[in-house]
């Protein structure tokens, strides 16, 4: 049942992603261009995102198991730390070069482009690179 | 600022943000998970717990655009950069989400949507290093 509940979360919030215009690059770049013509829609998918996800994420908070017995795995971590803040200005600078962030990359793989394709390998390849620095940092 | 309302799609971006905000919440509420797209892909990359609802989610990320072209054709997906800004591009979203410990799915919504400071202050960091690169880019380069 769970693989299940796994496969239609991805599936909706694929077709989410699509119909918001997350998937599409020229529209994300409008967004983010505050000195052109500035196209606010993006502003509006987390507003609706977070419209829709704030009350069940408040009762996840108060749970131990799931609705379907998993564990509730929420991160814990408090702090603001560098490492938090340097990565996540990273992440932007990246978003704003291509005008895609991984959740539409993933989704677009099997769309007939390339570019996707290029931008997951890629992502994959930095991610890989962040976990042998992690493990060199550990020992 | 000037508002580009030839392009502003009002309805679907409320209701596409919905359908997120929906799975979001059934991910966490079925399956105790987080919705993150980078945190999902890394914890498979390192070979984390729950590999199988891990992969059953992206699988279905990918099944997305099947189930939509059923119904309609896929939006434009126009692609401004070429394939040395695209290789770019992802590396630093690869390493920055991982060091940021999440992108804009996993702060965005899902640590918005639990009122996280961490995610709050990282969704600020990228969306401000998100604005000053494209008015780097557009505005100072002109590329």
């Amino acid at each position: 049942m769970r693989k299940l509940t796994a496969f239609l979360a991805g599936l909706v919030f694929g077709i989410g992603l699509l119909l918001a215009g997350m998937a599409a690059p020229a529209k994300v770049l409008g967004f983010l261009d505050l000195a052109g013509a500035w196209d606010p829609s993006l502003a509006l998918v987390m507003g609706g995102a977070i419209g829709v996800a704030f009350l069940p994420f408040s009762w996840a908070k108060r749970r131990q198991r799931s609705l379907l017995d998993a564990p509730m795995q929420l991160p814990q971590k408090r702090e603001l730390d560098r490492r938090l803040i340097a990565g996540s200005l990273v992440f932007g600078i990246g978003w704003g070069i291509a005008g895609i962030c991984p959740g539409p990359a993933v989704t677009l793989l099997f769309s007939g482009h390339w570019q996707p394709l290029l931008f997951v390998l890629s992502m994959l390849a930095g991610m890989l690179l962040f976990a042998v620095l992690e493990r060199r940092r550990d020992h | 600022m000037t508002l580009d309302w030839a392009h502003f799609t009002p309805w679907s971006a409320l209701a596409g943000g919905a359908l997120i905000g929906l799975a979001a919440s059934l991910f966490v509420t079925c399956n105790g998970r987080i919705a993150g797209i980078s945190g999902l892909l890394g914890s498979l990359l390192e070979r984390g717990e729950g590999v199988g609802e891990k992969t059953l989610f992206l699988l279905g990320l990918l099944a997305a655009p099947l189930l939509w072209q059923l119904f309609r054709a896929l939006p434009e997906i126009d692609f401004q950069t070429g394939w040395a800004g695209l290789v770019l591009a992802g590396l630093l979203v690869g390493v920055g989400t991982r060091y940021g410990s999440g992108c804009t799915s996993g702060h965005g919504v899902c640590g918005l949507s639990r009122l996280s400071p961490r995610s709050l202050a990282a969704t600020l960091a990228f969306m401000a290093s998100g604005f000053a690169t494209v008015f780097v880019m557009r505005h100072l380069l002109g590329v």
